[in-house]
Protein backbone atom coordinates (compact mmCIF):
# COMPACT_ATOMS: atom_id res chain seq x y z
CA UNK A 1 0.00 0.00 0.00
CA UNK A 2 1.50 3.53 -1.07
CA UNK A 3 1.16 6.47 1.44
CA UNK A 4 -1.62 8.57 1.10
CA UNK A 5 0.31 11.72 0.64
CA UNK A 6 3.12 10.49 -1.26
CA UNK A 7 4.54 7.32 -3.27
CA UNK A 8 6.53 5.80 -0.89
CA UNK A 9 5.76 2.79 0.95
CA UNK A 10 2.91 2.91 3.69
CA UNK A 11 4.36 1.94 6.94
CA UNK A 12 2.01 3.12 9.36
CA UNK A 13 -1.23 2.92 9.67
CA UNK A 14 -2.93 5.55 12.43
CA UNK A 15 -6.66 5.18 13.77
CA UNK A 16 -8.17 8.40 14.46
CA UNK A 17 -10.80 8.65 16.80
CA UNK A 18 -10.79 12.30 17.69
CA UNK A 19 -13.76 13.11 15.29
CA UNK A 20 -16.26 10.28 16.53
CA UNK A 21 -15.68 7.76 13.52
CA UNK A 22 -12.58 6.10 13.26
CA UNK A 23 -11.16 7.35 10.11
CA UNK A 24 -7.84 4.92 9.16
CA UNK A 25 -4.78 6.32 7.89
CA UNK A 26 -2.08 4.98 6.07
CA UNK A 27 1.23 6.99 5.88
CA UNK A 28 4.57 6.25 5.43
CA UNK A 29 7.06 7.04 8.20
CA UNK A 30 7.58 10.48 7.10
CA UNK A 31 4.06 11.47 6.75
CA UNK A 32 2.77 9.83 9.58
CA UNK A 33 5.29 11.62 11.88
CA UNK A 34 4.03 14.74 10.74
CA UNK A 35 0.82 13.96 11.34
CA UNK A 36 0.97 12.97 14.87
CA UNK A 37 3.06 15.83 15.37
CA UNK A 38 0.93 18.37 14.19
CA UNK A 39 -0.58 21.05 16.41
CA UNK A 40 2.03 21.56 18.61
CA UNK A 41 2.38 21.75 22.86
CA UNK A 42 2.23 25.11 23.95
CA UNK A 43 5.34 25.72 25.50
CA UNK A 44 7.43 25.04 22.57
CA UNK A 45 4.44 26.00 19.80
CA UNK A 46 1.63 28.11 20.69
CA UNK A 47 -0.05 29.30 17.72
CA UNK A 48 -0.21 25.29 16.40
CA UNK A 49 -1.78 24.06 19.69
CA UNK A 50 -4.14 27.15 20.22
CA UNK A 51 -5.73 27.44 16.73
CA UNK A 52 -6.18 23.62 16.38
CA UNK A 53 -7.98 23.89 19.66
CA UNK A 54 -10.38 26.63 18.84
CA UNK A 55 -10.91 25.11 15.31
CA UNK A 56 -11.96 21.70 16.93
CA UNK A 57 -14.24 23.41 19.42
CA UNK A 58 -15.43 25.15 16.69
CA UNK A 59 -16.39 22.51 14.88
CA UNK A 60 -18.06 20.79 17.81
CA UNK A 61 -20.10 23.66 18.59
CA UNK A 62 -21.30 24.27 15.26
CA UNK A 63 -22.46 20.11 15.37
CA UNK A 64 -23.68 20.77 18.76
CA UNK A 65 -25.15 23.71 17.42
CA UNK A 66 -26.91 22.31 14.32
CA UNK A 67 -28.99 19.72 16.36
CA UNK A 68 -32.46 20.73 15.98
CA UNK A 69 -32.22 24.40 15.23
CA UNK A 70 -32.84 26.95 12.33
CA UNK A 71 -30.53 28.98 10.76
CA UNK A 72 -32.62 31.73 12.22
CA UNK A 73 -31.77 30.74 16.40
CA UNK A 74 -28.34 30.01 15.51
CA UNK A 75 -27.45 33.63 14.30
CA UNK A 76 -29.33 35.21 17.28
CA UNK A 77 -27.08 32.66 19.64
CA UNK A 78 -24.15 33.91 17.39
CA UNK A 79 -24.96 37.63 18.39
CA UNK A 80 -25.50 37.26 21.87
CA UNK A 81 -23.30 39.14 24.01
CA UNK A 82 -21.70 39.21 27.24
CA UNK A 83 -22.86 42.32 29.10
CA UNK A 84 -19.46 42.73 30.92
CA UNK A 85 -16.90 42.45 28.35
CA UNK A 86 -18.87 42.73 25.36
CA UNK A 87 -18.22 39.67 23.55
CA UNK A 88 -20.45 37.61 21.37
CA UNK A 89 -20.87 33.94 21.41
CA UNK A 90 -19.89 34.61 17.62
CA UNK A 91 -16.45 35.55 18.32
CA UNK A 92 -15.65 32.97 21.17
CA UNK A 93 -16.72 30.50 18.52
CA UNK A 94 -14.66 31.70 15.72
CA UNK A 95 -11.25 32.32 17.75
CA UNK A 96 -11.78 29.75 20.34
CA UNK A 97 -11.09 32.24 23.48
CA UNK A 98 -13.46 33.66 25.99
CA UNK A 99 -13.52 37.81 26.79
CA UNK A 100 -13.82 37.56 30.64
CA UNK A 101 -14.52 35.18 33.83
CA UNK A 102 -18.64 36.12 33.06
CA UNK A 103 -18.71 34.29 29.41
CA UNK A 104 -18.88 31.06 31.91
CA UNK A 105 -22.43 32.85 33.42
CA UNK A 106 -23.39 34.36 30.00
CA UNK A 107 -23.16 31.15 27.47
CA UNK A 108 -22.88 28.54 30.18
CA UNK A 109 -25.97 26.49 28.64
CA UNK A 110 -23.76 26.56 25.25
CA UNK A 111 -20.34 25.89 27.19
CA UNK A 112 -21.51 22.97 29.52
CA UNK A 113 -21.81 20.65 26.88
CA UNK A 114 -18.17 21.26 25.27
CA UNK A 115 -17.11 21.21 28.55
CA UNK A 116 -18.41 17.82 29.56
CA UNK A 117 -17.22 16.84 25.99
CA UNK A 118 -13.83 18.10 26.12
CA UNK A 119 -13.06 16.70 30.07
CA UNK A 120 -15.75 14.05 31.04
CA UNK A 121 -16.81 16.10 34.06
CA UNK A 122 -18.31 19.13 34.99
CA UNK A 123 -17.25 19.55 38.82
CA UNK A 124 -14.12 21.33 39.74
CA UNK A 125 -12.04 19.31 41.93
CA UNK A 126 -9.01 20.93 43.32
CA UNK A 127 -7.54 22.96 45.46
CA UNK A 128 -9.06 26.47 45.23
CA UNK A 129 -7.63 30.21 46.49
CA UNK A 130 -7.03 30.79 50.16
CA UNK A 131 -8.27 34.15 50.19
CA UNK A 132 -11.93 35.32 50.22
CA UNK A 133 -13.54 33.51 46.84
CA UNK A 134 -16.70 35.76 47.72
CA UNK A 135 -14.95 38.72 46.24
CA UNK A 136 -14.47 37.37 42.86
CA UNK A 137 -17.75 37.33 41.30
CA UNK A 138 -17.76 41.42 42.48
CA UNK A 139 -14.51 41.58 41.30
CA UNK A 140 -15.80 40.95 38.03
CA UNK A 141 -18.24 43.72 38.02
CA UNK A 142 -15.11 45.94 37.87
CA UNK A 143 -14.45 45.10 34.51
CA UNK A 144 -18.17 45.97 33.59
CA UNK A 145 -17.69 49.30 35.50
CA UNK A 146 -14.35 50.15 33.90
CA UNK A 147 -15.62 49.38 30.59
CA UNK A 148 -18.84 51.54 30.83
CA UNK A 149 -16.03 54.30 31.98
CA UNK A 150 -14.00 54.51 29.48
CA UNK A 151 -17.37 54.49 26.88
CA UNK A 152 -18.62 57.21 29.05
CA UNK A 153 -15.31 59.44 28.35
CA UNK A 154 -15.25 58.31 24.67
CA UNK A 155 -18.98 60.12 24.61
CA UNK A 156 -17.72 62.99 27.19
CA UNK A 157 -20.12 62.50 29.35
CA UNK A 158 -17.68 63.01 32.28
CA UNK A 159 -20.20 63.38 34.95
CA UNK A 160 -20.86 60.04 34.60
CA UNK A 161 -17.88 58.80 34.21
CA UNK A 162 -16.81 60.64 37.41
CA UNK A 163 -19.48 58.65 38.78
CA UNK A 164 -18.83 55.25 37.72
CA UNK A 165 -14.97 55.82 38.63
CA UNK A 166 -16.38 56.51 42.62
CA UNK A 167 -17.91 52.95 42.04
CA UNK A 168 -15.10 51.31 40.85
CA UNK A 169 -12.78 52.61 43.82
CA UNK A 170 -15.19 51.07 46.15
CA UNK A 171 -15.00 48.31 44.87
CA UNK A 172 -11.46 47.86 44.87
CA UNK A 173 -11.27 49.15 48.15
CA UNK A 174 -13.87 46.99 49.78
CA UNK A 175 -12.19 43.79 47.78
CA UNK A 176 -8.80 44.75 48.41
CA UNK A 177 -7.03 41.03 49.18
CA UNK B 1 21.22 38.90 36.31
CA UNK B 2 21.08 39.81 32.52
CA UNK B 3 19.29 38.42 29.74
CA UNK B 4 22.73 37.07 27.94
CA UNK B 5 23.65 35.46 31.66
CA UNK B 6 21.60 32.51 30.42
CA UNK B 7 23.61 31.74 27.32
CA UNK B 8 26.90 30.86 29.96
CA UNK B 9 24.61 27.78 31.25
CA UNK B 10 22.06 25.43 30.66
CA UNK B 11 19.06 25.41 32.48
CA UNK B 12 17.60 23.14 34.51
CA UNK B 13 16.34 20.51 32.25
CA UNK B 14 19.40 20.19 30.24
CA UNK B 15 21.68 18.82 33.27
CA UNK B 16 20.63 15.61 32.84
CA UNK B 17 20.54 14.27 35.66
CA UNK B 18 17.51 12.69 38.06
CA UNK B 19 15.39 9.66 37.51
CA UNK B 20 15.39 7.71 34.56
CA UNK B 21 17.22 10.66 32.75
CA UNK B 22 18.53 8.79 29.80
CA UNK B 23 14.95 8.33 28.83
CA UNK B 24 13.12 11.36 30.81
CA UNK B 25 14.79 15.06 29.89
CA UNK B 26 12.36 16.72 32.09
CA UNK B 27 9.17 17.29 33.94
CA UNK B 28 7.30 20.37 33.74
CA UNK B 29 3.91 21.72 35.81
CA UNK B 30 2.01 24.66 34.85
CA UNK B 31 -0.74 26.57 36.01
CA UNK B 32 -2.78 29.06 34.20
CA UNK B 33 -4.44 31.71 35.87
CA UNK B 34 -6.25 35.36 35.69
CA UNK B 35 -7.41 37.64 37.48
CA UNK B 36 -10.82 38.41 38.69
CA UNK B 37 -11.50 42.26 37.86
CA UNK B 38 -9.87 42.07 34.25
CA UNK B 39 -10.76 40.65 31.11
CA UNK B 40 -8.89 37.75 29.11
CA UNK B 41 -6.53 38.78 27.14
CA UNK B 42 -9.05 39.22 24.15
CA UNK B 43 -10.87 41.64 25.41
CA UNK B 44 -8.35 43.49 27.43
CA UNK B 45 -7.28 47.15 26.28
CA UNK B 46 -3.78 48.04 26.23
CA UNK B 47 -4.64 49.74 29.58
CA UNK B 48 -5.39 46.89 31.16
CA UNK B 49 -2.64 45.16 30.00
CA UNK B 50 -0.47 47.77 31.97
CA UNK B 51 -3.13 47.37 35.21
CA UNK B 52 -2.32 43.79 35.13
CA UNK B 53 1.40 43.47 34.84
CA UNK B 54 1.03 46.35 38.12
CA UNK B 55 -0.70 44.65 39.55
CA UNK B 56 1.15 41.30 39.76
CA UNK B 57 4.59 43.40 40.27
CA UNK B 58 4.23 42.89 44.18
CA UNK B 59 3.50 39.66 43.43
CA UNK B 60 6.85 39.19 41.42
CA UNK B 61 8.57 41.10 44.24
CA UNK B 62 7.88 38.51 46.39
CA UNK B 63 9.17 35.65 44.98
CA UNK B 64 12.31 37.06 44.13
CA UNK B 65 12.79 37.55 48.33
CA UNK B 66 13.30 34.05 47.86
CA UNK B 67 15.37 33.34 44.62
CA UNK B 68 17.34 35.34 41.98
CA UNK B 69 14.89 36.32 39.27
CA UNK B 70 15.21 38.03 36.00
CA UNK B 71 11.88 39.82 35.00
CA UNK B 72 12.37 40.49 31.53
CA UNK B 73 10.00 43.17 29.23
CA UNK B 74 9.28 41.31 26.60
CA UNK B 75 7.81 43.83 24.07
CA UNK B 76 11.11 45.31 24.18
CA UNK B 77 13.10 42.46 22.85
CA UNK B 78 14.54 42.28 19.73
CA UNK B 79 13.11 39.16 17.40
CA UNK B 80 16.66 36.75 18.48
CA UNK B 81 16.43 37.31 22.15
CA UNK B 82 12.72 36.33 21.93
CA UNK B 83 13.75 33.35 19.55
CA UNK B 84 15.93 32.39 22.23
CA UNK B 85 13.96 32.46 25.27
CA UNK B 86 11.56 30.20 22.95
CA UNK B 87 14.07 27.67 22.17
CA UNK B 88 15.26 27.47 25.79
CA UNK B 89 11.12 26.78 26.58
CA UNK B 90 11.01 29.87 28.98
CA UNK B 91 8.43 31.70 26.89
CA UNK B 92 5.94 29.97 24.23
CA UNK B 93 5.74 31.13 20.99
CA UNK B 94 2.63 33.10 21.71
CA UNK B 95 4.10 35.20 24.31
CA UNK B 96 7.14 36.04 21.71
CA UNK B 97 4.75 36.52 19.12
CA UNK B 98 1.73 38.54 19.98
CA UNK B 99 1.69 42.56 21.02
CA UNK B 100 1.13 44.87 23.65
CA UNK B 101 2.85 44.85 27.72
CA UNK B 102 3.68 41.34 28.06
CA UNK B 103 6.64 40.07 30.31
CA UNK B 104 8.11 37.07 31.36
CA UNK B 105 10.02 36.43 34.67
CA UNK B 106 12.85 33.81 35.06
CA UNK B 107 14.27 32.03 38.09
CA UNK B 108 17.95 32.00 38.17
CA UNK B 109 18.31 28.37 37.63
CA UNK B 110 16.03 28.52 35.02
CA UNK B 111 13.57 26.14 36.92
CA UNK B 112 10.78 28.12 36.78
CA UNK B 113 9.25 31.21 34.72
CA UNK B 114 6.45 33.23 35.21
CA UNK B 115 4.59 34.99 31.45
CA UNK B 116 2.11 37.68 31.76
CA UNK B 117 -0.26 38.44 29.61
CA UNK B 118 0.07 35.51 27.87
CA UNK B 119 -3.66 33.59 26.81
CA UNK B 120 -4.10 33.68 30.01
CA UNK B 121 -3.23 36.61 32.71
CA UNK B 122 -0.82 34.74 34.50
CA UNK B 123 1.05 31.08 33.42
CA UNK B 124 3.31 29.37 36.06
CA UNK B 125 5.39 26.56 34.86
CA UNK B 126 8.12 24.80 36.62
CA UNK B 127 10.74 22.53 35.38
CA UNK B 128 12.66 20.11 36.80
CA UNK B 129 15.58 17.77 35.08
CA UNK B 130 14.66 14.11 34.62
CA UNK B 131 11.08 12.22 35.75
CA UNK B 132 10.08 14.33 39.16
CA UNK B 133 6.86 16.21 39.19
CA UNK B 134 6.41 15.58 43.01
CA UNK B 135 9.01 18.46 43.21
CA UNK B 136 7.93 20.31 40.47
CA UNK B 137 3.97 20.27 42.30
CA UNK B 138 5.34 20.73 45.37
CA UNK B 139 7.50 24.51 44.22
CA UNK B 140 4.45 25.19 41.65
CA UNK B 141 2.11 25.01 44.03
CA UNK B 142 3.60 27.20 46.78
CA UNK B 143 4.46 29.77 43.98
CA UNK B 144 0.53 30.22 42.89
CA UNK B 145 0.13 30.62 46.67
CA UNK B 146 2.47 33.48 46.81
CA UNK B 147 1.28 35.22 44.48
CA UNK B 148 -2.21 34.66 45.49
CA UNK B 149 -1.62 36.82 48.35
CA UNK B 150 -1.65 40.19 46.59
CA UNK B 151 -4.06 39.36 43.75
CA UNK B 152 -7.97 37.85 43.45
CA UNK B 153 -8.07 35.30 40.68
CA UNK B 154 -10.96 34.55 39.09
CA UNK B 155 -12.23 31.20 40.72
CA UNK B 156 -15.35 29.51 40.33
CA UNK B 157 -16.85 27.05 43.12
CA UNK B 158 -18.03 24.57 40.14
CA UNK B 159 -15.69 25.32 37.40
CA UNK B 160 -12.35 26.29 39.71
CA UNK B 161 -9.98 28.38 38.15
CA UNK B 162 -11.34 30.35 34.72
CA UNK B 163 -9.22 30.73 32.04
CA UNK B 164 -9.80 31.87 28.50
CA UNK B 165 -10.30 28.66 27.34
CA UNK B 166 -12.16 26.34 28.65
CA UNK B 167 -9.81 23.24 27.84
CA UNK B 168 -7.96 24.45 30.91
CA UNK B 169 -10.54 25.28 33.04
CA UNK B 170 -10.75 23.40 36.65
CA UNK B 171 -7.09 23.27 38.15
CA UNK B 172 -5.62 24.93 34.82
CA UNK B 173 -2.97 22.95 35.03
CA UNK B 174 -0.89 21.53 32.65
CA UNK B 175 1.28 18.18 33.37
CA UNK B 176 4.11 17.10 30.86
CA UNK B 177 6.68 14.53 30.60
CA UNK B 178 9.52 15.24 27.86
CA UNK B 179 11.40 11.86 26.47
CA UNK B 180 13.75 10.73 24.11
CA UNK B 181 12.39 7.94 21.96
CA UNK B 182 14.43 6.76 19.36
CA UNK B 183 14.49 3.29 19.30
CA UNK B 184 10.61 3.36 19.21
CA UNK B 185 10.73 5.65 16.40
CA UNK B 186 13.44 3.58 14.80
CA UNK B 187 11.56 0.06 15.66
CA UNK B 188 8.19 1.92 14.02
CA UNK B 189 6.66 1.25 17.06
CA UNK B 190 6.28 4.76 18.24
CA UNK B 191 2.58 5.37 16.91
CA UNK B 192 1.15 2.71 18.77
CA UNK B 193 2.38 3.78 22.25
CA UNK B 194 0.22 7.10 20.62
CA UNK B 195 -2.80 5.42 20.53
CA UNK B 196 -2.66 3.60 23.74
CA UNK B 197 -2.21 7.34 25.49
CA UNK B 198 -4.72 8.65 23.27
CA UNK B 199 -7.18 6.09 24.58
CA UNK B 200 -6.42 7.45 27.87
CA UNK B 201 -6.94 11.05 27.13
CA UNK B 202 -3.01 11.93 27.40
CA UNK B 203 -1.33 14.45 24.31
CA UNK B 204 1.53 13.19 22.75
CA UNK B 205 3.32 15.88 21.07
CA UNK B 206 5.94 16.01 18.98
CA UNK B 207 8.81 18.84 20.18
CA UNK B 208 9.75 21.20 17.17
CA UNK B 209 12.44 22.42 15.66
CA UNK B 210 12.88 24.71 12.94
CA UNK B 211 9.50 24.84 10.96
CA UNK B 212 7.64 22.00 11.87
CA UNK B 213 9.82 19.05 11.86
CA UNK B 214 9.17 16.86 15.43
CA UNK B 215 12.88 17.65 16.80
CA UNK B 216 15.47 14.57 17.49
CA UNK B 217 12.95 11.95 18.35
CA UNK B 218 11.55 14.18 21.73
CA UNK B 219 8.11 13.83 22.61
CA UNK B 220 6.13 15.56 25.62
CA UNK B 221 3.35 13.55 27.02
CA UNK B 222 0.56 15.68 28.95
CA UNK B 223 -2.83 15.58 30.69
CA UNK B 224 -5.37 17.03 28.10
CA UNK B 225 -8.29 16.89 31.48
CA UNK B 226 -7.82 19.68 33.59
CA UNK B 227 -11.75 19.25 35.32
CA UNK B 228 -13.00 17.15 37.39
CA UNK B 229 -9.80 15.99 39.02
CA UNK B 230 -7.67 17.04 41.69
CA UNK B 231 -4.08 18.16 40.85
CA UNK B 232 -2.54 14.80 42.41
CA UNK B 233 -4.81 12.75 40.36
CA UNK B 234 -3.36 14.38 37.11
CA UNK B 235 -0.09 14.14 38.20
CA UNK B 236 -0.49 10.82 38.89
CA UNK B 237 -2.01 9.63 35.75
CA UNK B 238 1.07 10.70 33.96
CA UNK B 239 3.11 9.30 36.49
CA UNK B 240 1.62 6.02 36.12
CA UNK B 241 1.95 5.84 31.86
CA UNK B 242 5.59 7.01 31.74
CA UNK B 243 7.62 3.94 33.31
CA UNK B 244 5.43 2.20 31.04
CA UNK B 245 6.67 4.24 28.17
CA UNK B 246 10.22 4.06 29.71
CA UNK B 247 9.43 -0.11 29.61
CA UNK B 248 8.65 0.23 25.84
CA UNK B 249 11.43 2.22 24.91
CA UNK B 250 13.94 -0.09 26.55
CA UNK B 251 12.74 -3.31 25.20
CA UNK B 252 13.33 -1.23 21.15
CA UNK B 253 16.70 -0.59 22.64
CA UNK B 254 17.32 -4.40 23.40
CA UNK B 255 16.08 -5.35 20.70
CA UNK B 256 18.21 -3.15 18.72
CA UNK B 257 21.23 -3.99 20.47
CA UNK B 258 20.68 -7.97 20.33
CA UNK B 259 18.91 -8.50 16.96
CA UNK B 260 20.50 -5.11 14.93
CA UNK B 261 24.02 -4.86 16.55
CA UNK B 262 26.14 -3.73 13.77
CA UNK B 263 23.12 -1.56 12.49
CA UNK B 264 22.58 0.19 15.52
CA UNK B 265 26.61 0.65 16.19
CA UNK B 266 26.77 2.34 12.50
CA UNK B 267 23.92 4.12 12.93
CA UNK B 268 25.56 6.02 15.81
CA UNK B 269 28.99 6.10 14.61
CA UNK B 270 28.34 7.57 11.12
CA UNK B 271 26.07 9.80 13.48
CA UNK B 272 29.08 10.77 15.78
CA UNK B 273 31.20 11.18 12.49
CA UNK B 274 29.45 13.31 10.40
CA UNK B 275 28.75 15.97 13.33
CA UNK B 276 32.39 16.19 13.82
CA UNK B 277 33.19 16.53 10.29
CA UNK B 278 30.20 18.73 8.60
CA UNK B 279 31.39 22.20 7.37
CA UNK B 280 27.60 23.26 6.91
CA UNK B 281 25.23 20.99 8.62
CA UNK B 282 20.85 22.07 8.91
CA UNK B 283 19.50 22.42 12.53
CA UNK B 284 16.83 19.47 11.31
CA UNK B 285 19.95 17.10 10.07
CA UNK B 286 22.21 18.36 13.26
CA UNK B 287 18.76 16.96 15.78
CA UNK B 288 18.61 13.79 14.08
CA UNK B 289 21.98 12.97 14.38
CA UNK B 290 22.04 14.20 17.91
CA UNK B 291 19.43 11.67 18.48
CA UNK B 292 21.13 8.86 17.27
CA UNK B 293 24.62 10.02 19.29
CA UNK B 294 22.28 10.52 22.27
CA UNK B 295 20.79 6.83 22.16
CA UNK B 296 24.72 5.51 21.32
CA UNK B 297 26.29 7.11 24.60
CA UNK B 298 23.35 5.67 26.81
CA UNK B 299 24.05 2.55 25.28
CA UNK B 300 27.49 2.44 25.66
CA UNK B 301 28.58 2.51 22.29
CA UNK B 302 30.39 6.24 22.95
CA UNK B 303 32.24 6.42 26.20
CA UNK B 304 34.07 9.53 25.79
CA UNK B 305 30.80 12.15 25.61
CA UNK B 306 28.33 12.90 28.33
CA UNK B 307 24.69 13.07 27.74
CA UNK B 308 24.96 17.18 29.17
CA UNK B 309 27.20 18.21 26.89
CA UNK B 310 24.82 16.51 24.00
CA UNK B 311 21.40 17.90 25.41
CA UNK B 312 23.30 21.50 25.62
CA UNK B 313 24.29 21.00 21.67
CA UNK B 314 20.27 20.24 21.58
CA UNK B 315 19.84 23.93 22.45
CA UNK B 316 22.87 25.71 21.46
CA UNK B 317 23.03 24.62 17.69
CA UNK B 318 19.08 25.99 17.58
CA UNK B 319 18.78 29.52 15.16
CA UNK B 320 18.84 31.63 18.35
CA UNK B 321 20.95 30.20 20.52
CA UNK B 322 23.68 30.04 17.58
CA UNK B 323 23.65 34.16 16.94
CA UNK B 324 23.76 34.52 20.63
CA UNK B 325 26.87 32.53 21.07
CA UNK B 326 28.61 33.90 17.92
CA UNK B 327 27.41 37.29 19.11
CA UNK B 328 25.85 38.45 15.71
CA UNK B 329 23.24 38.33 13.64
CA UNK B 330 23.38 35.31 10.86
CA UNK B 331 20.92 33.78 7.52
CA UNK B 332 20.10 30.35 7.16
CA UNK B 333 23.27 30.02 4.81
CA UNK B 334 25.50 31.45 7.89
CA UNK B 335 24.01 30.23 10.40
CA UNK B 336 24.54 26.34 8.88
CA UNK B 337 28.01 26.84 8.81
CA UNK B 338 28.27 28.58 12.21
CA UNK B 339 26.62 25.15 13.78
CA UNK B 340 29.30 22.95 11.81
CA UNK B 341 31.89 24.65 13.37
CA UNK B 342 30.03 25.16 16.88
CA UNK B 343 29.36 21.14 16.58
CA UNK B 344 32.69 20.56 15.59
CA UNK B 345 34.64 22.58 18.52
CA UNK B 346 32.30 21.14 20.88
CA UNK B 347 32.80 17.61 20.20
CA UNK B 348 35.87 16.92 19.61
CA UNK B 349 37.67 18.93 22.46
CA UNK B 350 35.34 15.97 23.97
CA UNK B 351 37.49 13.34 23.84
CA UNK B 352 38.47 10.68 20.93
CA UNK B 353 40.65 13.26 19.18
CA UNK B 354 42.37 14.05 22.22
CA UNK B 355 42.70 10.29 23.15
CA UNK B 356 43.80 9.41 19.67
CA UNK B 357 46.72 11.88 20.09
CA UNK B 358 47.84 10.58 23.04
ZN1 LIG C 1 4.40 9.94 2.56
ZN1 LIG D 1 -17.50 38.55 29.07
Amino acid sequence: MKCQKCDKPATCHITELTNGTPQELHLCEDHARQYLTAGAEETVAGKGMAAAMAQHMAQQMAQQMAVGQTAEELEKLDQQACPVCGITFYEFRSQGRLGCPNDYLCFQSQLEPLILNIHGESQHAGKSPKGNPGTSHQRTQLIRLRREMKEAVAREEYEKASELRDRIRAIEEDAAP
Amino acid sequence: MELDDLTRYSGEWLRGVGPESDIVISSRIRLARNLADYPFISRASDQDRVHILNDLHESIQDIAQNEEILCVNVEDLGGVDRQFLVERQLISRELAESRGARSVTIGRAENFSLMVNEEDHVRIQVMQSGLDLDTAWERINRIDDQIEQHVTYAFDETLGYLTACPTNVGTGMRVSVMLHLPALVMTRHIEKVFRSLHKISLAVRGLYGEGSQAMGDFYQISNQVTLGRAEEDIIKQVCDVVPVIIGYERQARDFLVREKQENLHDRVARAYGILRNAQTISSEETMHLLSSVRMGINLGLIEDLKIPVINELFIHTQPAHLQKLSGTELDTTDRNIERARYLRTHLSSQGPRESEKN
